[in-house]
């Protein structure tokens, strides 16, 4: 077995891939269904996946529905990203404590988590492709990200059912993986229920070879082809990003901007649940007798009228100012701080937003004549 | 010889550059040298202020006097600039102290002299108005600057 | 960890977002809100060469920490200065710091003054307020290395002629026959004989030639806008302006988002810019 090679493991038999996962010292983790949505969770065998459920979604609007098919993975994502894991909402980075007057900064010592990721979307793992380049790609590397980005196994699921604010394929991001997965499956259910995974490494594919399976025929991967043409066909939203850095970098002082923060509620919702998102403060938190303190590194937003705060004031204190923050770095100045688009079209921006404001119509609106977004 | 000493001096200040020499010769005729010691008052707040100075060498400190404060120096005009705008509007009155912190060597230009050649021909009367006008505007502009306080603590 | 000795034994970092223990060697008021911290390194952390123009994080033990440019020689290390204004809550716990008590820092960090490119240039130093003090290592520098400038020029502004910085060294600098210095106040009161008025008009009457002269310019934005407009009316180009720029930091390294200044970070992309590349941003509002 080895990278590139293509396989089908029956759905009845992915516990075996999982139990593998398991015995090699991963903690796996996957989509569950829990309060009304399909967030990430521990997982401890394919009976924790939402099987039969699906979801739609639109502008300020999340509903799980019932599927007939028993699909395992037939929805298309959550407001988990992944960076919750590999780029923790709370992090400590040091601990000190006060001796005679001094003190001693001390790393976390606790040793970092190894993951198994169950159900990456392509849009999920550009996302995290994405962010290796702030945390790994640059003068500093974070180490907290590292240890556990390497150690992170990745199963990839294709889109079968995307949602009706995707637009990965927009962003060229899906809805097939793109290279970065140890392992990346297709689900096929028509008469059969069947995964066609795609070996990408040579520890994907270590663990495959040691689960049931057999090679993937013509068939079986024009079923596979088939599915993600379909997926492809059915986004819920598209991006034009032909001129759009541009477009943006002109746009600095649009009026736009103003009229979007009326509605803007500067509510973070959509910094919490993109994949793509950095943004950290940190947090010093210091025993009641002042003798110990801890560091942590906490997600931040953009949107916080705090975030740009230097003596006197904000920076950007009006509503419009922080929205064209995000959306200007999100699809503009990304590219040029980290050679692509901070954006990878899964949508959850537009589907948190309890006012349903849509990046692809904001964007849209700034560009006129220059690309097209918002419903195809 | 005195007047082509001051033409002189004039057409070599900044404030007259360019000036025709037409112009040059009619204002030549409310010239005066003037020469102030360390501390000397140049006109003082309220005092009629019928004259304008081209300083030449020098600084002199605008001042106001402040109660409880004492004198406040809210600008400090050197060589190469001029300094008295009072003489253009009535009640003519200077509305700030001028004082001379070191030697000062200014011509000063007197303004009813002036405010009479200035009716009489019109052209001139716009161009002495012209360069008031760029010196009170970067005075102005300063002073918005000096308002900001932006060194202080906000 | 620590031992029951008194000095603890501390692992060097490599790690940019621990601080390293420094000891205050000495405190020095220098105006109302404004002091100066002299540290040195203590239980085996290291002093760090620097650059001018570059910044530390420095932390008070349970406060908090915030980003300070480095304000001494760089041609010795071994002696970190800062000076500091005192404008919140970290800064203003620095400034019940006593000799003995110890700092945390990390860095250096940021882009520093361009002071290689500038041989054989006049150099025009430009700081208004506190500005002076991320000026100071560039002039430090440059005064070591005399010969390989032009015309050295000092154009410095504060509010009052008691909220200038470095007083003393304003004077010696002055008294140098290689450099100009020229000072101006907000305003004044009697005592002070020097200028009143705004460091643009400092900047139209200073010699320079403005053709190759290399302006590197440090205070409040409003005060660089116009210093580098009066720099332009006397013909110099804004390739030749260098100007150091403040944000909201928080790891100073590039991954916290918080000193993104259009496309830049300027933790690391500046502080310190070339005016050409950022001027279009630098007239914008709430960038």
């Amino acid at each position: 077995m080895k990278p590139g090679d293509t396989l089908v493991v029956e759905a009845r038999d992915l516990d075996a891939l999982l139990d593998a996962l398991r015995e090699r010292g991963h903690t796996l983790l996957g989509p569950t269904r829990r309060d009304g949505a399909i967030v990430l969770g521990e997982i401890g065998g394919a009976s924790d996946l939402p099987a039969g459920w699906g979801d739609e979604q639109d502008a300020g609007r999340y509903r799980l529905r019932r599927r007939t098919d028993g699909a395992l993975f037939g929805y298309a994502v959550g407001p988990h990203a992944w960076k919750r894991y590999l780029h923790p909402p709370a992090v400590v980075r040091w601990r000190a404590r006060r001796d005679d007057g001094g003190f001693v900064a001390e790393p976390d010592t606790v040793p970092p988590p190894r993951y198994a990721f169950v159900g990456v979307r392509p849009c999920e793992l550009a996302a995290i492709l994405v962010q290796d380049r702030v945390f790994l790609g640059g003068p500093f590397v974070d180490p907290a990200y590292r240890s556990r980005r390497e150690s992170a196994f990745v199963v990839a699921v294709s889109c079968g059912s995307p949602g009706g604010t995707c637009f990965c394929a927009s962003m060229g991001t899906g809805p097939k993986a793109g290279p970065g997965f140890d392992l990346s499956m297709t689900e096929v259910i028509d008469g059969r229920h069947d995964f066609v995974v795609e070996v990408g490494t040579e520890r994907g594919a270590e663990v495959a070879a040691g689960v049931p399976h057999r090679p993937a025929e013509a068939a079986d991967l024009y079923a596979a082809r088939a599915a993600l043409a379909a997926a492809e066909g059915s986004m819920g939203r598209s991006l034009d990003t032909a001129g759009l850095k541009e477009a943006l970098y002109r746009r600095y002082e649009d009026p736009r901007w103003d009229e979007v923060a009326k509605r803007c509620l500067a509510c973070s919702n959509c910094t919490m649940v993109c994949p793509t998102c950095f943004c950290a403060t940190v947090e010093d938190e210091t025993d009641l007798v002042g003798a110990a303190t801890e560091r942590r590194r906490i997600w931040d937003s953009c949107f916080s009228q705090e975030f740009s705060y230097i003596h006197g004031g904000s920076v950007r204190t009006s509503g419009g100012a922080r929205y064209r923050q995000w959306i200007t770095h999100k699809l503009a100045t990304w590219h040029d701080q980290f050679g692509v688009s901070g954006c990878v079209g899964c949508g959850r921006c537009i589907t948190w937003c309890p006012v349903g404001i849509d990046i692809t119509a904001e964007a849209r609106a700034v560009t006129p004549g220059e690309g097209q977004g918002g419903r195809p | 010889m005195t007047i082509h000493t001051f033409e002189k001096a004039l057409a070599e200040h900044p404030f007259f550059k360019d000036l025709p020499e037409p112009h040059l010769d009619t204002v030549v005729g409310c010239v005066a040298n003037v020469v102030f010691q360390p501390g000397e008052f140049i006109f003082r707040e309220g005092q009629a202020a019928d004259h304008f100075f081209v300083v030449r060498e020098g600084k002199v400190a605008v001042e106001v006097f402040v109660p409880n404060k004492g004198p406040v120096t809210i600008e400090t005009i050197e060589g190469g600039e001029v300094l008295g705008w009072s003489w253009l509007f009535a009640p003519y009155k200077a509305r700030f102290d001028a004082r001379a912190l070191n030697a000062v060597r200014a011509l000063s230009l007197d303004g009813a002299c002036l405010r009479t050649k200035c009716e009489k021909d019109p052209n001139l009367g716009y161009e002495l108005l012209k360069r008031f006008t760029e010196v009170v505007v970067s005075r102005l502009e300063a002073t918005r600057m000096q308002l900001l306080d932006l060194y202080g603590n906000d | 960890m620590a031992t029951t000795d008194a000095t603890p034994v501390v692992v060097s970092a490599s790690d940019p977002m621990r601080p390293e223990p420094f000891e205050v060697r000495h405190v020095t008021k220098e105006t109302g809100d404004t002091f100066t911290l002299t540290l040195a390194p203590v239980a085996g952390a290291r002093f760090r060469p620097f650059a001018p123009g570059q910044f530390n994080m420095l932390y008070v033990f349970g406060v908090g920490e915030v980003p300070i440019s480095i304000s001494g020689d760089p041609a010795r290390p071994e002696i970190l200065v800062h000076t500091i204004r005192a404008v919140g809550a970290t800064t203003r716990a620095m400034q019940k710091l006593q000799k003995g008590d110890w700092v945390g820092v990390r860095g250096p960090f940021g882009t520093p003054w361009p002071v290689d490119q500038a041989h054989g240039h006049d150099v025009v130093f430009i700081a208004g307020g506190i500005g002076l003090a991320p000026i100071r290592p560039a002039l430090y520098h440059v005064l070591l290395h005399r010969a390989l400038y032009g015309r050295v020029v000092i154009l410095y502004g504060a509010r009052t002629p008691r909220d200038m910085l470095y007083p003393k060294e304003l004077r010696e600098w002055r008294s140098r026959f290689d450099v100009v210095v020229d000072v101006t106040v907000d305003r004044a009161t009697m005592e002070w004989q020097g200028s009143v008025g705004v460091v643009t008009k400092m900047v139209q009457r200073s010699p320079f030639d403005p053709q190759s002269a290399m302006a590197f310019i440090c205070g409040p934005e409003v005060m660089i806008r116009y210093a580098a407009q009066a720099l332009q009316q006397r013909g110099t180009t804004d390739s030749s302006i260098f100007v150091s720029m403040e944000r909201n930091m928080k790891c100073a390294v590039g991954v916290c988002g918080h000193c993104q200044f259009g496309p830049w970070f300027v933790c690391k992309d500046g502080p310190v810019f070339r005016y050409d590349r950022i001027q279009r941003f630098f007239g914008m509002r709430e960038v």
